[in-house]
């Protein structure tokens, strides 16, 4: 098994994946500096709408997107139970005081996780590591060695998935395994280490045995396009992000985090 | 292939030549002297140990600089040192899973084409034209990750061949596969090798599979040098001796034959009855299993690639849950626990059931023989004085002594072998359950392993093997169990979906005398 996904037929599959990311970056940069409900609702707003639009709306609600949806209310959570207490006092229990800043916070922290949390998991959905690869070494320019070296290492971590199964097996063939989870944990996770190198420096050999690595400039089977549909993604990213400040700053919720 | 896909071929040249890993004392292979000229197909033999791979990795030039090793004599192909001729020679590796570089076919296979250098609209006719000599016919988008052993290696070679190099090197391309496979990639060398007319170096201890591909055997000596030389036919015939001592397979030779189990009444230890086994829970690989495991006989565990061989074993052997059915253990071997050993504790599996998994660096646990040996006996609490005993006659009789203090990741796949059954049986189980257990071994190896099997099973042991090794199923095997690939619904009511064995029939030995149900 291996999670180095084959192409995915999904919409934007074949949009170069580095203006996928870059498309989420402006948003980002917005939500960071912003801690404000209304911000982070139009963006979740634009991109329910944007992601709707393009056809990834099934997979918006699938359970691929599930743990965004999980994690960003427990993480608000924690913020209305021990954010820093402002305004009328609701509840008191030890450490913890609701106020009405803290419900505050908390609110505009579950959505600012969830709008920055969505469009990167589901855009990520979308990228097939090759292509990505493909980006990152010929539109970026980021160098090859590294680049193949970090995607080869990737289609091995479906190894050491079965690798971790068999240890855990063989540990208990050895007459190991009744001891604590920590103890076996610790052990299991050092022998997965040592296999994941052995298995690495064969890879690296058969790579080297290929020409990896050789003095020759080095050409790209699979051309990296970065054309108009990529410029429209960023733009669309770029919108999003803008849309979601104005309507903050209008609304007077713009709430710079070190003001 | 056309004309202009053609590479020359390329000339090998060894003086003195000789690599010591940085280190280790003494040198991998030395004293090599030997000339192979542009279009030989060469098989390389030798003992374990003799630096065929070595010499393999040496000639591709994926030896390493100053910091890995060091070089002795001088070591040419064309006339230039191998590092310096990227692309000359083109190298396919043993493990099937450890070369794939990308997650496409049609990637794997440019891989080595943009390292290179080729433009693009050259290299994709190079991929196809390459996949098509291996005859590898499928989609260039299709995943590296669903192809079989067999497949994996024609890519490897695929990838290779894409490169035009003047010389193809192969480490153990088949050693671990099944017969299906081996004869897959035997055949697509064969059409390359004649397709290309590149020189071709192979190593592997099973030579009959190679003997109608190739034109030149040369065996490397143990202490180092050049054993003999020669055209195939006068080398096996003058120097068999010599072969079979290093561990050679020669054709159509079995290196030893099990005598015939004690008859009498039979003492099943195991037995399951319509077992459906599976790694997940609700995802069985194979239903309704009938089959019993009886003490002092061998069963063999035979069938294609994929069709849950492994499975079955781990499921017997206590390790995975059964995902329905019966599997229960006869007073025999539960020896006073509940009948289901899966839900036995890991200690008290020790004196029960042994597991030697398929590949060995799965079970090491420790940094040392010794302590590897100790394992088992620590966790059953045994007295130190015990332990030792235990240890010191394992050593002993498994040829190891000169290794107890050696790291076990660093031993030779041989020794690794034998070391992990010496772990399982350590703690003196009743049934000892084995993944291919002489997978990729030579012929020196396999003899040990099936003496040292055999003597547990006189002994009144039970034992499990899966295995794909046809001599194995021959020569040592009492009974044989064949899985066969079942209808897609894995359903209880699937026709013909059963998993049980027909008995031994009229094409098996007649000293097989065990039927299995």
């Amino acid at each position: 098994m291996s999670i180095a996904s084959v192409r995915p037929g999904l919409p934007l599959a074949t949009v170069n994946p580095v203006a996928k990311v870059a498309a989420t970056v402006p948003l980002s940069i917005v939500l960071i500096l912003t801690l404000d409900v209304v911000s982070a609702t139009v963006a979740i707003v634009c991109e329910l709408l944007v992601f709707t639009l393009v056809g990834l709306g099934s997979l918006l609600w699938s359970p691929r997107t599930l743990p965004v949806w999980i994690a960003a209310p427990l993480t608000g959570l924690s913020m209305v139970l021990y954010g820093a207490p402002s305004g009328e006092t609701l509840w008191d229990f030890g450490l913890i005081h609701v106020t009405e800043g803290s419900v505050q916070i908390g609110l505009a922290t579950t959505a600012r996780v969830i709008a920055i949390a969505l469009p990167a998991v589901v855009l990520f959905l979308t990228i097939d590591p090759t292509d990505f690869a493909d980006g990152l070494a010929q539109t970026l320019r980021l160098p090859a060695r590294f680049v193949l070296g970090a995607l080869a290492a990737l289609r091995l971590v479906g190894s050491s998935i079965d690798d971790w199964r068999t240890l855990n097996l063989a540990r208990r063939a050895r007459g190991i395994a009744d001891r604590g989870v920590l103890i076996r944990f610790l052990g299991q996770a050092f022998a997965m280490l040592v296999l994941s190198i052995r298995r690495g420096s064969t890879l690296a050999t058969a790579m080297e045995a290929r020409g990896f690595g050789a003095d020759v400039e080095r050409t790209w089977a699979r051309p990296a396009h970065f054309g108009g549909i990529e410029w429209l993604v960023i733009a669309v990213g770029c919108l999003v992000a803008a849309l979601s400040a104005t309507i903050a700053v209008a609304t007077g919720s713009w709430n710079v985090v070190w003001s | 292939m056309g004309d202009e896909t053609l590479a020359p071929a390329a000339s090998v040249r060894a003086r003195g030549w000789g690599w010591r890993h940085g280190g280790r004392r003494n040198p991998a292979v030395q004293h090599v002297d030997l000339d192979i000229r542009p279009g030989e197909r060469v098989l390389l033999l030798g003992a374990s140990g003799a630096g065929k791979s070595t010499l393999l990795h040496g000639l591709a030039g994926v030896l390493g600089g100053d910091d890995d090793g060091e070089a002795l004599g001088e070591l040419l192909v064309d006339g230039r040192h191998p590092a310096a001729t990227r692309g000359r020679a083109g190298l396919v590796l043993q493990d099937p899973d450890a070369q794939v570089v990308m997650a496409r076919v049609g990637d794997d296979v440019a891989f080595g084409l943009e390292n290179l250098g080729v433009v693009r609209d050259e290299i994709w006719p190079r991929v196809r034209a390459a996949l098509d000599a291996v005859g590898l016919h499928l989609p260039l988008d299709h995943a590296t990750a669903e192809l079989s052993g067999g497949q994996r290696q024609r890519l490897a070679l695929a990838g290779v061949l894409a490169m035009r190099p003047g010389l193809i090197l192969l480490d153990e391309p088949t050693a671990n596969l099944d017969p299906d496979g081996v004869r897959e990639v035997r055949d697509a060398v064969a059409a390359v090798a004649s397709g290309s007319g590149a020189t071709l170096v192979v190593v592997e201890h099973r030579i009959s599979t190679w003997l109608p591909v190739v034109d030149r055997v040369i065996v490397l000596g143990a202490a180092g040098g050049v054993l003999a030389d020669g055209r195939a036919s006068d080398v096996l015939a003058e120097r068999a001796d010599d072969l079979r001592s290093a561990g050679v397979w020669l054709p159509d030779e079995v290196p030893w034959r099990a005598p015939a189990p004690a008859g009498g009444p039979r003492h099943p230890l195991l037995e399951a009855g319509s077992l459906d086994i599976g790694r997940a829970t609700g995802v069985p690989v194979q239903v309704g299993i009938d089959l019993h495991v009886d003490a002092g006989r061998v069963l063999a565990i035979a069938g294609p690639n994929g069709v849950g061989k492994s499975t079955l074993a781990l499921t017997l052997a206590g390790l995975l849950p059964p995902l329905g059915g019966r599997l229960e253990a006869s007073d025999l071997l539960s020896r006073g626990l509940r009948a289901e050993p899966g839900l036995w504790r890991s200690r008290d599996l020790l004196t029960r059931i042994g597991t030697v998994f398929q590949s060995p660096e799965h079970q090491f646990l420790t940094g040392s023989v010794r302590a590897e040996l100790e394992v088992g006996p620590r966790a059953l609490k045994l007295g130190e004085r015990e332990r030792r005993d235990r240890v010191d006659e394992l050593l002993d009789v498994l040829r190891l002594d000169h290794l107890a203090g050696a790291n076990p990741f660093t031993l030779s796949g041989g020794e690794k072998r034998r070391l992990s059954v010496a772990t399982a049986i350590a703690t003196r189980p009743r049934l000892l359950v084995l993944d291919e257990p002489t997978f990729g071994q030579d012929a020196t190896t396999w003899r040990e392993l099936a003496k040292l099997l055999v003597g547990l099973r006189d002994d009144g042991v039970a034992l499990v093997a899966v295995t794909h090794d046809e001599v194995f199923v021959d020569a040592i095997a009492d009974d044989r169990f064949e899985l066969r690939p079942q209808l897609n619904g894995p359903k209880h009511d699937a026709p013909g979906a059963s998993g049980s064995a027909p008995p031994v029939g009229s094409d098996a030995p007649a000293r097989r005398g065990g039927a299995r149900r």
